[in-house]
């Protein structure tokens, strides 16, 4: 029995930095297009859940594996409060891949190459000194892959790695941002350590060719190289738009490319991280999330750099005059979780918005609060935050949708629940 | 069987309310008590304050001596719910003479606005000001009966500007200086469309009263006034999540009004009262009671209100002292402020620039605490 991939999904946020900004505030850095910018109530953990909801996930997976490289808890697993909020069976095995880069295509390989129906999602929040290349070359995103056997919609032919150990990225705990070496030493690593993994999975997948081409890296340089040298006819490019989402990426790349496959149509995903990881596919039909990598990337709202330097701490405006939120209690969120992270059943509804207000005095980690008094089709009215919203433009008797964030952090616990936001 | 004409109330204090930088809650508790004119002493003690304070203890620092006290807390209304206790405490004989009392500290927290206590919770609940949580009721009045953005702001502005003169008036206000419409339409947006001038301030404050039973009433003063009705509601706190509740009333209020209204035998509360005391925290908030307390039909408020019918010498007088706007809020204080001026207006003791009409003999307080849909609300009647 095939094999592979039985639904795919990317998550991509709703705002745009635009990289001329910070050349136009900073005299130095940016470049052309845009990167996705992670809310200031989101992080990888809320990004995985979004990316989750967009696949439908029926059966029901034996595990869910979460990667990141910027985790929202170190000890905890992050994999749990995904569980909780796609309301996942306590028999399903929630785990995390943590810390490195290469952790996101590691994930998908090792569900792939095992037995199990696995739930992989991985997510990332790319940030850096302002100015720095990876700050504007960055991204932040997520991305799922349900993985298992029967009817797939893209078939596992086989894959090949290659590792070797240089020192190229590194961040150490705490660091805000990532540092490199000399750029050309990344390119002396990576583009043999890429045609070596190459060959070997084109014998693996007992191919001499692929009709389209993902490659993902943190590395732009040995990227741009690769996929020249690699020369197949179609590329999947997000770096205009979104920018390289680091653990995602690969994951995010490989669902945009699964949403536009035609049946037969043979995918290679390329990942450069620490070694080179091939993975290659024979798309069977194509990817049908609720909504597609590229509608999301059409769906966007601009951030102002101010904003995008304040929402990822690296300047702090003077917050309201208000008390910050005290620590959730553990016992309670967890007699709560079934309304806390499930939402009630209700996360997938369409509420209406009775109400609203904003909020200007409240504390909030960037105000204001706008908030809504939101009637759902069961019958059941919730007070809620709204989120990715312009307050000029909402009026009510709009449709809201529900979306998974984090509400604040004290005493380093993160209060997750949900918001609600415009439909699009 | 009821608590009219059972009780009587025999004195009655209120402090200046403001930013007390040199006063603790010790200090505005002794004032409080130093304001009664009174040679009664009480056999027990109810003390109401949100968060100036745990126990009794708090008022028994102050005393010097071993005492009954016990402290309530109901919200914003801790000062009436201190009233509704030390007067049951009387009538049921328990006690010849009871104090209530209300204090809060509310500038000793460094903040903006009101803040409470949290407890240990979920962290579901909405987080939202009280500024924002009444702000729902002004676009959701304005849409239920029609009424245009132009006059649903004058008629807001007329509420604040009226309350500020009247506060001018009266020197235990913490504001007293008149505002006009103009001013306060100006003032900048907290919440949305209530400007800063819709909001009531925070102040510091106590304020206190002495009961008795009716029938000793006159051993103490020769004008007392008489408890005709008290009434409290905690509502169901359902209002929230509640979708056939439209933020153009407060359903805690309301029942709390009916139950006084029985209570006191009042049919026709246009006519009724010399004047009423009512919860402007924010100025929604007094348009929407205008209709609750019965003074006018649903949807009419806002013209009654244009119309001047709830100014100082107008058909109803609402707020006579200048209420919460001109007061400031503290607290567990503000119930009794409240009391203390239908103390002061019935027995005809009010300066000469603010006393009203008193001939129709009864007054009304109305206090309360929490947000539009989970909301506690106290009605209180007393009269000659």
């Amino acid at each position: 029995m095939a094999r592979g991939i039985v639904a795919s999904a990317g998550y991509v946020p709703y705002r745009r930095l635009q990289r001329a900004d910070i050349r136009a505030v900073m005299a130095a850095g940016g470049g052309r297009g845009t990167r996705s910018v992670a809310s200031f109530d989101e992080d990888t953990t809320t990004m995985a859940v979004e990316a989750c909801r967009q696949l439908h996930l029926t059966p029901a997976p034996d595990a869910i594996w979460f990667a990141t490289s910027e985790p929202g808890y170190l000890d905890k697993t992050n994999a749990n409060a995904i569980h909780a909020a796609l309301g996942l069976d306590e028999a399903v095995t929630a785990l995390d891949f943590g810390g490195a880069i290469r952790s996101g295509v590691g994930a998908l390989k090792a569900a792939l190459e095992s037995t199990q129906k696995v739930l992989v999602v991985s997510a990332d929040i790319r940030t850096g000194q302002p100015t720095s290349a990876d700050e504007a070359q960055g991204g932040d995103g997520a991305a799922a892959m349900l993985v298992g056997d029967g009817e797939v919609i893209a078939t596992y032919l086989g894959g090949a790695s290659a590792t070797k150990e240089f020192v190229e990225r590194w961040r150490t705990p705490g660091d805000l941002r990532s540092r490199t070496w000399e750029d050309r030493f990344g390119e002396a690593m990576y583009v043999p350590l890429a045609e070596r993994a190459w060959n070997a999975a084109l014998k693996a997948a007992d191919l001499s060719e692929v009709d389209v081409l993902c490659v993902a890296g943190m590395h732009a340089r040995s990227v741009a190289r690769v996929t020249k040298q690699l020369g197949v006819g179609r590329t999947i490019d997000l770096s205009a738009s979104v920018g390289d989402a680091g653990t995602a990426q690969p994951m995010l790349m490989l669902a945009a490319a699964l949403e536009q496959a035609t049946p037969d149509e043979t995918i290679a995903l390329v990942s450069l991280a620490d070694g080179a990881d091939v993975l290659i596919f024979r798309a069977v039909e194509q990817a049908t999330p609720k909504r597609t990598v590229q509608q999301q990337i059409d769906a966007a709202q601009d951030v102002s750099y101010a904003r995008f330097l304040s929402w990822r701490g690296m300047i702090a405006p003077e917050p309201p005059n208000r008390p910050e939120p005290a620590r959730v209690s553990s016992p309670a969120a967890e007699r709560a979780a079934e309304h806390k992270f499930a939402f009630d059943g209700r996360s997938d509804a369409i509420g209406t918005i009775v109400t609203f207000t904003v909020d200007r005095l409240a504390y909030s980690p960037s105000p204001p609060i706008v908030f809504a008094i939101v009637d759902f089709p069961d019958g059941t009215r919730a007070p809620l935050e709204l989120t990715d919203v312009d307050p000029d433009a909402l009026k009510v008797g709009d449709e809201v949708e529900m979306t998974f964030r984090k509400l604040s952090t004290a005493d380093g616990i993160h209060n997750y629940f949900w918001k609600a936001k415009p439909t699009r | 069987m009821s608590i009219k004409d059972r009780v009587a109330i025999v004195a009655s204090s209120c402090t200046r309310f403001g930013e007390a930088w040199d006063r603790g809650t010790d200090d505005l508790l002794r004032e409080a008590l130093g304001g009664l004119e009174t040679d009664s002493t009480p056999d027990a003690y109810w003390l109401g304050t949100a968060q100036s304070g745990m126990s009794g203890i708090t008022l028994g620092k102050v005393l010097g001596h071993d005492r009954p006290i016990t402290r309530v807390e109901n919200y914003c209304a801790s000062g009436s719910e201190a009233l509704r206790n030390a007067s049951y405490a009387v009538a049921s004989g328990a006690y010849d003479v009871a104090m209530a009392i209300g204090v809060e500290k509310v500038k000793d927290a460094g903040y903006q606005g009101l803040n409470a206590f949290p407890i240990p919770n979920d962290g579901t609940q909405r987080t939202l000001t009280a500024a924002a949580m009444f702000s729902l009721v002004i676009p959701a009045y304005a849409n239920k009966y029609g009424v245009s953005d132009e006059d649903m702001r004058d008629a807001l502005a007329h509420i604040a500007s009226k309350n500020h003169s009247n506060g001018a008036r009266n020197p235990r206000a913490q504001f007293r200086r008149e505002m006009s419409e103009d001013q306060i339409k100006q003032s900048p947006k907290v919440a949305g469309a209530l400007g800063v001038l819709d909001c009531a301030g925070v102040a510091d404050g106590a304020a206190a009263a002495i009961v008795v039973r009716a029938e000793d009433a006159t051993k103490y003063t020769d004008k007392p006034l008489y408890i005709k009705a008290l009434s409290f509601v905690a509502g169901s706190g359902s209002g929230l999540t509640d979708p056939s509740y439209d933020y153009t009333h407060f359903p805690e209020v309301e029942a709390s009004v009916k139950d006084a209204y029985a209570q006191a035998g009042i049919t026709d509360p246009r006519s009724a009262f010399a004047m009423a005391e009512v919860h402007d925290c924010f100025t929604p908030t007094e348009l929407v009671l205008m209709e609750d307390l019965g003074f006018c039909p649903r949807g009419t408020a806002y013209k009654e209100v244009l119309g001047g019918a709830f100014d100082l010498h107008g058909d109803l007088p609402v707020n006579p002292d200048g209420g919460l706007k001109s007061f400031g809020h503290p607290v567990g204080a503000t119930g009794l402020r409240m009391l203390y001026e239908c103390w002061l207006q019935l027995r005809g003791e009010a300066p000469p620039e603010r006393q009203i009409d008193n001939s129709r003999g009864l007054a009304l307080t109305q206090n309360l605490g929490g947000y539009p849909g989970e909301m506690v609300s106290f009605v209180g009647i007393v009269g000659t």
